[in-house]
This record gives structure tokens, C-alpha cells and sequence, in this order.
């Protein structure tokens, strides 16, 4: 290695730390507020390892007896929304893309560009007119708005790209579609169904529009949740802080574990919601 | 690795084509032909397609029905009438939307839209090449940081907006602890009207930066290593390099990443609402936190819905003005005479 290839390393070192540096950084600054007394996050210049840690943050915002109801109203409604647009979502992208039906793309293009208050409004009166407000039953399916496009988009890419002629040997042995799609296609498409199931719960997860107007006390999902935390607890940040990491949490969990799906997902056309 | 980068590539590219509209036709019918030419023969391909695969899309056209079209064709219809919650409603034609260059604060809005949108699609565009180009190197434990560097885009945005809410904190807050290190002067950050969309932009920047740099990356894998080994044999430097070889290769992919961007920036509700909710007055109020206050605050259905149906085509304009200057770049460098 001469000294130009040095140099060279060091230069990309550089380049590496500054580019990542941001997000570490937010997220060690989240973790440190999260961990501190009020004393300390109140301190000015700002303490950034406590000398003693406040893993009573966390505590409190377990015992608070209406965090488990937000927590499980997340889980049932990202659960169901994502579970119903798997099994609504994946034959229609195998559909599409064997028919080859390519300006059925053209409404998953729509339903990417419209702003998710725009189904608020009329969905809203409906769910209203159906006397579902108080219940999670209008939240999952407004949240089919944001995982049903996710997954089509997704496994019409999938299903593109997987071979034909197995299926075609199979419907020439007498297997009806049906029996092709789930036992041919389906197998084939499991890194598909990875990636369309991942994104559809991350961002079913983080969605906050919809919860913010559908959502009655009872039927907050987290990020809801969260956000009515700080317009009443303005200044006890380290439990807010808490509050938010635990939000988050799982979602960063799975980018890091899930990471090669994710980035496959993304650049397949960045389907975001809301 | 090799599987996934090629999947990414693919993707990419159908990403392109479908959000531009242009050459998708093309592109399916090579890729039809290259799917004959695996099979050996073209006839029978098509023969057991349509239309016996309707089964499998009526679920999901049932549901796309239900939440997606059903609202869209309600919303216009609802923005003809004079519709508030509690009062009967009366149809009034176009009114609601005459309403609305009248309104200042419609008007208002707009602007904070497109200032904010500007400013939220070039800089990621610029930091997120400049991601992409050191990610595309190779070095240690680049998969782990491509994962750190992601998180912002995949982490709940409340949660975050709450974060940045308190880092701008102007008294307690570590971004004025920062600048105070390098001797700068304490800001007022989102509390001030004429800082505030700068501010949330620097959130907006922070989140979505990543998503360029995924994109980009996929572009600079796809291009071909010859230009660049005859460029080091004419001992062009490293910005000639990206001058005149990177950058006009990963055009296409710039502009997709462009164009994404514009349609999530315009749209973009979680943080300006968590933060600020378009304060402090209504100096960060965007066409969507407006539309927000009219419907669901004023509960004024029928204007809101007319808000919504402009807003809408107000994104479609946009992006058919990126796609008309895209195809005016392509003219001006053809011009240019690149051969």
C-alpha cells in the first residue's frame, strides 16, 4: 500500500464517519435523553453520559396503565391491516403481473401521490354513518390505503421476475391455477413476500395521520399516543423520550435486522403512505 | 449480495419507468420477448393468460374500490356542496373552489408548500449523491452503517419530530449547544417565522436523505466500469470523473429520486405537524396542515375536500413539470453535442 492508497483510506474513513455520523448521533442523543433525570436534561451545557441513569423513564411509561392499550391497538391494527393486505395483495400482484396488466399500476400510481388526508375526509363520514368511530375497525382499514399498494407494487415486481416455465409445466400437468399460485408461485416468491410484509408493517406502524383523526381515547395507536404526550408533558422529556424510543424501537430493530429487504423494497419504487 | 444488488438494480429501473411513464411499453415488450426467447417459442405463452387470472386481482380491486377510488370520486363530489358537520348540506357548484384564491391563508400555504418542497428535494438530492458515491466504495462493515444510515427514513416520525422537537429547544436544546461551539449565535430554530421551514427542512433533509442515496446507489451500480478505467488512462482527476462520467450516468436515477422526493416532501404532514403544527402563527402551515385544520378542525368538509382535489392536481402539475424539464435537459445535452 503506498501513501496515496493511504491517504486514500483515510479520505473514505472521513467521508463514512460524517455521512453516518447524523443518525448515530440523533439516536445516541434520543438514548441519552431518554436515560436522564430532569435535572440533568434541564442542565445547560447539556450532559450527555449521566453520572446515574434514569431507567425509571422507562418504568413509567410501562406502568402507565394506557401505554399496553396504545401498544396492543398498534399491534392489532398494523397486525390486521398488513395480514389483510397479504392476503388481498399478493394473488392480485401475481394477477397483475401475469395478465400483464400493466396500467392497473396506474391506481397504485394514484393512491402514491394522493395525500393519505384526502381519504380521511370521506372515509371519515363513512365510518361515521356506520357508527365504527369508537372501535380500531376504521384505523385498519384506513391502513389498507398504505399496505394494500405497498404489497401489489411489490409482488408485481416479484412475480415479473420469477420464471414461467415451471408454471407452465405444471398447468400442462393439470393443476388448476389456483393450485400453480400457491404451490409454484408462491415458494418462489418467499423473498418477495419478506420484503412486501416488512415494509407494509413498518410503515403501517409509524403511521400517524389517520390515528390522529380516527382515534378516540381508547383506540390511540402509538405514534397517537406519543404525540398527545407532548402537547401535555412538555417539559418531563426524559420520559417523552423514553416514550418515543419505545415507539420506534421495534421499526429500527427490523432495519437493522431486515436491512437487505428494506433497501430492496425501497428502491422498487419507495412506496410510502400517509 | 450479487442477487440482491441485481433485484435492486431491476427494481430501480421499473421504478423509473413506471413513475416517468416513458418507455415502460418498451420495456415490457423486451421483457416479454426475453421471456419467449427462454421458452423457446411465443405462442403458447400467450395462449393460457388472460382473462382466467381475474380471481386473483377481485379481492384486492374490491378493496382498492372501497378505500381508494370510492373516497376519490366522494371527496370531488364533496366539494361542490357547502358540507359542515351538524348543518345540512347544499350543493354551491364551484364555489368552494373560487373560495380559494381568496383565501390568504390558502394562498399562504402554497407558498410555504412550494418553498418547502424546493429546499426538501435539492438538498437531499445533493447530501444523498455525495451518500451514495462513498457507499458505492468498498470498506469494512459497510452493510451495518448502510443499515445505520437508513434508520432515519425508517423511524417513526412522531417519535422523532419529538426528538428535534426538543434538540430545538432554543434555552435547553443541544443544536444551540452545538452552534455555540463552533462560536455561532443561538437560534431561534421553529420558533421564529422566518427560520421555522429552514428548520424543518434540516428534519426533513436528516429523514430522507437516505432514500436518494439507496436510489443513486442502485444507478452507480448499474454503470459500466470502461468509461471510467479509459478515464484513468487519460488521467482524468476524481471530479472530472464524476463530472462528466458519474453524474450524467446516474441522471436517470437522480431524477427518480427527484421525483419521489417532491411527491413526499409536498405531502409531508407527521413532522411539521408534530413539531410546530404550521406555527408559530401559521408561518410553517402547508397546503396539507391546512387541509387538516379546515376538515378536521373547522370541520368545513366541502371547502376541505376542495382543498384536497387542487392539492392533488397541484402534485400532478409538479410532477409533469419535472418530467417536461427532464425531457428539456435531455434536448440541451443531445444539443450539446455529446453524440
Amino acid at each position: 500500500m503506498n501513501l496515496r492508497q493511504i491517504l486514500g483510506r483515510i479520505g473514505l474513513w472521513l467521508s463514512v464517519f460524517v455521512i453516518v455520523s447524523p443518525a448515530i448521533l440523533f439516536f445516541l442523543w434520543m438514548a441519552s435523553l431518554s436515560l436522564k433525570f430532569e435535572i440533568d436534561n434541564a442542565s445547560y451545557p447539556p450532559v450527555f453520559i449521566p453520572e446515574h441513569f434514569a431507567w425509571k423513564n422507562y418504568a413509567d411509561v410501562f406502568a402507565s396503565n394506557r401505554f399496553l392499550t396504545y401498544f396492543s391497538n398498534s399491534l392489532i391494527v398494523t397486525g390486521c391491516a398488513t395480514g389483510l393486505a397479504m392476503l388481498v395483495g399478493v394473488p392480485a400482484g401475481y394477477g397483475i403481473a401475469r395478465m400483464a396488466a400493466h396500467k392497473s399500476a396506474i391506481v397504485i400510481l394514484i393512491a402514491r401521490i394522493t395525500p393519505g388526508l384526502s381519504y380521511l375526509i370521506p372515509l371519515f363520514l363513512l365510518f361515521q354513518w356506520l357508527g365504527l368511530l369508537g372501535t380500531l375497525v376504521p384505523q385498519i382499514i384506513i391502513h389498507l390505503v398504505v399496505t394494500v399498494p405497498i404489497v401489489i407494487w411489490i409482488m408485481i415486481g416479484y412475480f415479473e421476475t420469477t420464471p414461467l416455465e415451471l408454471e407452465e409445466a405444471a398447468l400442462i400437468d393439470g393443476a388448476t391455477r389456483w393450485q400453480v399460485f400457491r404451490h409454484v408461485a408462491l415458494p418462489i416468491a418467499k423473498p418477495g413476500l419478506a420484503v412486501a410484509f416488512i415494509l407494509a408493517v413498518i410503515f403501517s406502524w409509524n403511521n400517524f395521520v389517520f390515528g390522529i383523526v380516527l382515534a378516540g381515547r381508547e383506540t390511540r395507536t402509538l405514534p397517537v399516543a406519543v404525540y398527545n404526550m407532548i402537547s401535555f408533558d412538555q417539559l418531563s422529556w426524559g420520559p417523552l423520550a423514553a416514550a418515543a424510543l419505545i415507539v420506534t424501537a421495534p421499526v429500527l430493530l427490523l432495519t437493522v435486522m431486515a436491512q437487505r429487504q428494506i433497501v430492496a423494497g425501497l428502491t422498487a419504487g419507495a412506496v410510502k403512505g400517509g | 449480495m450479487s442477487v440482491v444488488t441485481q433485484a435492486e438494480r431491476a427494481a430501480a429501473s421499473r421504478a423509473f419507468s413506471s413513475e416517468v411513464g416513458t418507455g415502460s411499453r418498451e420495456e415490457n415488450a423486451s421483457k416479454q420477448e426475453s421471456r419467449a426467447g427462454g421458452s423457446g417459442d411465443a405462442a403458447p405463452a400467450r395462449e393460457w393468460r388472460p382473462p382466467s387470472y381475474w380471481p386473483f386481482v377481485i379481492p384486492a380491486l374490491v378493496v382498492v374500490l372501497a378505500v381508494i377510488i370510492f373516497p376519490w370520486g366522494f371527496t370531488i363530489w364533496m366539494s361542490l356542496q357547502e358540507w359542515k358537520v351538524g348543518s345540512p348540506t347544499v350543493f354551491v357548484g364551484l364555489a368552494n373552489y373560487l373560495r380559494l384564491p381568496t383565501d390568504p391563508r390558502f394562498v399562504e400555504a402554497v407558498g410555504h408548500t412550494l418553498s418547502y418542497t424546493a429546499l426538501s428535494v435539492v438538498l437531499p438530492l445533493v447530501f444523498g449523491t455525495l451518500a451514495a458515491v462513498v457507499f458505492h466504495q468498498k470498506f469494512a462493515a459497510r452493510g451495518f452503517l448502510r443499515g445505520i444510515f437508513i434508520m432515519p427514513m425508517m423511524a417513526t416520525p412522531v417519535a422523532i419530530a419529538l426528538v428535534w422537537t426538543m434538540m430545538f429547544h432554543p434555552q435547553l436544546g443541544v443544536l444551540n449547544y452545538l452552534l455555540s461551539l463552533i462560536g455561532l449565535p443561538p437560534q431561534l430554530w421553529v420558533f421564529n417565522p422566518t427560520t421555522v421551514i429552514p428548520s424543518l427542512v434540516l428534519v426533513e433533509t436528516w429523514q430522507w436523505t437516505p432514500l436518494v442515496m439507496l436510489i443513486v446507489l442502485g444507478g452507480l451500480a448499474a454503470i459500466p466500469t470502461e468509461p471510467y478505467e479509459s478515464a484513468q488512462i487519460d488521467g482524468a482527476n476524481f471530479w472530472q470523473v464524476f463530472r462528466f462520467i458519474t453524474l450524467p450516468l446516474i441522471m436517470p436515477f437522480l431524477f427518480i429520486a427527484g421525483m419521489i422526493r417532491m411527491i413526499d416532501a409536498v405531502k409531508s404532514f407527521d413532522i411539521i405537524f408534530a413539531i410546530t403544527q404550521g406555527g408559530p402563527g401559521s408561518a410553517s402551515e402547508t397546503i396539507n396542515v391546512y387541509l387538516y385544520s379546515v376538515a378536521f378542525v373547522y370541520y368545513d368538509l366541502g371547502y376541505g375536500s376542495a382543498i384536497a382535489v387542487v392539492f392533488f392536481l397541484l402534485i400532478v402539475a409538479l410532477a409533469a413539470l419535472l418530467l417536461y424539464l427532464r425531457k428539456r435537459l435531455l434536448w440541451t445535452s443531445a444539443l450539446g453535442g455529446e453524440a
